[in-house]
């Protein structure tokens, strides 16, 4: 999975509506309020361990993380219509929007 | 305030402690280097660098790209440290970085982050009403300035170059310096005016 | 947010409501000596390669809820680092006594 990125800049993304807690043990670095939520990809930050394998001590194969740039306001029905929220997205989490 | 650690807490600490002495896996003495080590960190890196990169925009560029090279290219030790990464404040755009997940912050350059950056409010507050985290704190940005919040969740440590105060022109980089706080580094002020 | 969306996990606090009106309190006190212990605890064990931070995280999101939200900052990192000791076999259970 450390091939070349899946997204370029600008690509239209949707973060998957995933809830890995639900089903048992995990560690997950995609903040509840993205998920199933589109945003735009800023740009690649390079390759990184999975940390979802890493909190478990598992071989953790590199994987692609994302900047990715969301709207606030439809993700909280408040705030101005320009400002942004900025997360840190692993690819196995991003799917074409 | 941050309540102090309850006395069962500093026990068990003391029995950790001895239990990973017994099997010879630390000394006290190790943690106590590693301790110093990481008291050293302060947010006077951070400023230094933000100072260097209004003067020179080589540096400047350097920063914006690589986070940990620059602060390597002014002496600080980054080996192991997670990448860094550089967010440039403008007329129409301000950063704010949070890691509502756990702490995550700059701590090479930044030093140990502060209660506030780790407390509940501000790990749930930044994100969803930045603006009046922002208020609440004395600073009142305009419509026409794009609120970015940066949720520091992965690989990365984020800090924030915040604009030049104007009436700065011909300071020196020490001079300078002394106008970007902390605060300005994680993007709840901004630096101070001249 | 819609009254379906799953309960985020407990660490998971971005935008909840519990905390809406709660101040930012200006808390500028640096940590304490048994803070800084715990810190550099933590950093020499994963120089040593006996834990990654992504398991200091698992092991601080398991912590039950009432706990995770009345304990202090490190006190939650050094539950999580005995777990994860033990866990290992580094250390005995006895520790915990």
């Amino acid at each position: 999975m450390s091939d070349a990125p899946r997204f370029a800049p600008g690509a239209a993304v949707r973060v998957k509506d995933d809830w890995p807690e639900r089903r048992g043990p995990c560690h997950i670095r995609t903040p509840h309020y993205i998920r199933g939520r589109r945003g735009t990809v800023v740009r690649p930050l390079g390759a990184f361990a999975n940390p979802e394998d890493l909190a478990f001590a598992r071989p953790a194969p590199k994987r692609t993380l994302y900047h990715v740039l969301f709207e606030q306001e439809p993700i909280w029905h408040e705030g101005k219509p320009a400002d942004t929220i900025m997360v840190e997205v692993f690819e196995h989490w991003l799917e074409e929007a | 305030m941050a309540a102090p650690p309850r006395p069962e807490s500093l026990a068990l600490l003391d029995r950790l402690m001895a239990a990973l002495e017994a099997k010879g896996i630390v000394t006290e003495a190790e943690i106590a280097e590693r301790q110093a080590n990481t008291d050293k960190a302060s947010p006077e890196t951070g400023a230094r660098m933000v100072a260097k990169a209004w003067t020179d925009p080589a540096y400047r560029q350097l920063l914006l790209t690589d986070g940990k090279a620059a602060a390597e290219a002014m002496g600080v030790s980054m080996a192991g440290a997670p990448p860094l990464g550089v967010l440039e404040n403008t007329p129409t755009r301000h950063h704010l970085v949070v890691c509502t997940l756990c702490s995550c912050y700059p701590r090479a350059v930044l030093g140990y982050p502060p209660n506030w950056y780790k407390s509940f409010a501000y790990r749930s507050r930044a994100v969803r009403e930045p603006r009046a985290v922002l208020a609440e704190w004395g600073l009142n940005l305009p419509d026409s300035v794009e609120v970015r919040v940066v949720d520091s969740t992965a690989d990365y440590r984020w800090m924030v170059l915040p604009m030049r105060p104007a009436g700065t022109e011909g300071w020196d980089e020490a001079r300078l310096a002394s106008l970007v706080t902390r605060d300005a580094l994680v993007g709840v002020a901004v630096a101070k005016p001249a | 947010m819609s009254d379906d969306t799953p309960i985020p996990a407990t660490h998971d606090i971005g935008g909840l409501a519990r905390f809406h009106c709660t101040p930012v309190e200006h808390d500028e006190v640096p940590p304490d000596g048994f803070g800084r212990k715990v810190d550099a605890l933590r950093q020499v064990l994963a120089q040593k390669g006996l834990m990654t931070v992504d398991e200091l995280r698992r092991g601080i999101e398991g912590i039950p809820e009432a706990e995770y939200f009345a304990l202090g900052y490190y006190e939650r990192w050094l539950r999580s680092i005995t777990a994860l000791m033990i866990e290992k076999g580094h250390v005995q259970k006895d520790v915990l006594e």
